[in-house]
């Protein structure tokens, strides 16, 4: 039996929780002996190949090219899990919403401090670079996400132990200490 | 000598004075039953419902009921439990905690029920309000983005005349946590230490003493909440 095909994406997040991926150790080597990977910033595989079991995306969505890769993922995978708390509740880039968004871009690009020299005032605003949502949206307010892994990052056991329970068909025990939201 | 009576929590026997609050005689016979706004020996609120329990087949605040004789107190139930589950839910979605921000995280006691009832994900949408924040005296934060509406410090956080440095303004969506500012001016440490530990969330923190326990020091980084009083019997 060919072994499952898993997918990892980064949206609005800092790619801690694909660090805390990476922090299952010498865990690695068995987990290439039970997964294969395809579109994911660990193998750069840019565009799926084939259809994938495991979707797991850290970051919120906070753009249309965020949305337009999270619909990808859900179409091409049979299982999508959402990884940490900016895929779950917005996290830190979500801090802006409630803030309007023409409100965060003159901050961000008229009135902070670490501006100089805009004195055109301008707003970036060309067709290549993706909109902007009103405010940063959890995933599973877009798409159906079927699990979830909280934790700032998520703690590299509970990554392990949910993967691995997920790909073997175990029952997933989930230790007091490895469900952190920070 | 009040009236001993007798009455059960799960099942389990208990035996009270007539008149103590169900919340409390749980807890001194090793029955937790969490609790938010509630503070022992101060007028309890009722605000915050996460002590629910169903008694005799109706669901009571243990918080706000005095015990009485034959009483049958349904908690640990997964009835109960999820709507337990489905407050704290609630209650984080309704304001915005952020928590690998806040200087709270790890002592947190929403946190901490969040950690017990293994919340992965609240069922409702989140709202996202905006909310500010007060930082114009010289000892505490008041973040209203995080206050769920306890009224702990409106209750206890009293200056030596007796006034509250706290209360609340507005009704219903548009209720929000004030700080008297005038008041605070001169608010001692001690008031400040007593707000910022009796807060169950980070909505009041001290100034100038941000993030004092390592991560894996902290309250309920090993133990869930609710551990002291379970372990009173063992």
């Amino acid at each position: 039996m060919s072994k499952p095909i898993v997918a990892t994406a980064s949206l609005a997040g800092c790619f801690g929780c694909h660090m805390s991926v990476l922090d299952i150790d010498d865990r690695i080597l068995q987990l290439i002996e039970l997964v294969d990977f395809n579109k994911s910033p660990i193998t750069d595989i840019k565009t799926f190949t084939q259809p994938c079991d495991i979707g797991i995306i850290e970051g919120g969505c906070c753009n249309s090219e965020n949305i337009e890769v999270l619909k990808d993922f859900r179409k091409n995978c049979k299982i999508l899990i959402s990884l940490g708390e900016c895929a779950i509740m917005g996290g830190l880039p979500a801090m802006r919403n409630g803030i309007p968004v023409r409100e965060c871009l003159e901050e961000a690009y008229f009135g902070g401090v670490t501006v100089r020299d805009n004195t055109e005032r301008i707003i970036p605003n060309d067709e290549e670079l993706p909109i902007i949502l009103d405010k940063v949206y959890p995933l599973h307010e877009i798409v159906k996400i079927d699990y979830f892994l909280p934790g700032c990052p998520p703690r590299a056991d509970l990554i392990w132990e949910a993967v691995v329970a997920l790909v073997t068909g175990n029952e997933l025990k989930i230790p007091y200490e490895l469900i952190k939201f920070d | 000598m009040s009236e001993k009576i007798k009455f059960t929590i799960d099942g389990k026997e208990i035996e009270a004075e007539k008149g103590q609050l169900l919340v409390e005689v749980a807890a001194e016979n090793g029955i937790y039953i969490p609790v938010l706004c509630h503070w022992k020996g101060v007028h309890p609120a009722g605000s915050c419902r996460i002590c629910t329990v169903k008694i005799n087949g109706r669901f009571m605040a243990s918080c706000t009921t005095p015990v009485d004789a034959n009483m049958v107190v349904e908690s640990n139930t997964p009835e109960i439990q999820d709507l337990r589950k489905a407050i704290i839910e609630m209650l984080f979605v309704e304001g915005n905690h952020f928590c690998p921000s806040c200087e709270k995280s790890g002592d947190c006691d929403l946190q901490g029920l969040g950690y017990r009832y293994q919340m992965m994900v609240p069922r409702f949408p989140y709202a996202f309000e905006r909310r500010e924040l007060e930082a114009s005296t010289p000892k505490i934060f008041l973040e209203k983005n995080r206050c769920i509406f306890c009224k702990r410090c409106v209750r206890m956080i009293k200056d030596e005349e007796g006034r509250s440095y706290f209360a609340f303004k507005g009704r219903g969506k548009h209720l929000e946590i004030n700080l008297d500012t005038k008041l605070a001016e001169h608010m001692s440490e001690e008031n400040a230490r007593l707000a910022m530990k009796i807060c169950p969330v980070g909505a009041i923190l001290r100034k100038e003493v941000g993030f004092e326990t390592p991560i894996g020091k902290r309250k309920y980084d090993h133990v869930p909440i609710g551990s002291e009083i379970e372990n009173l019997q063992n």
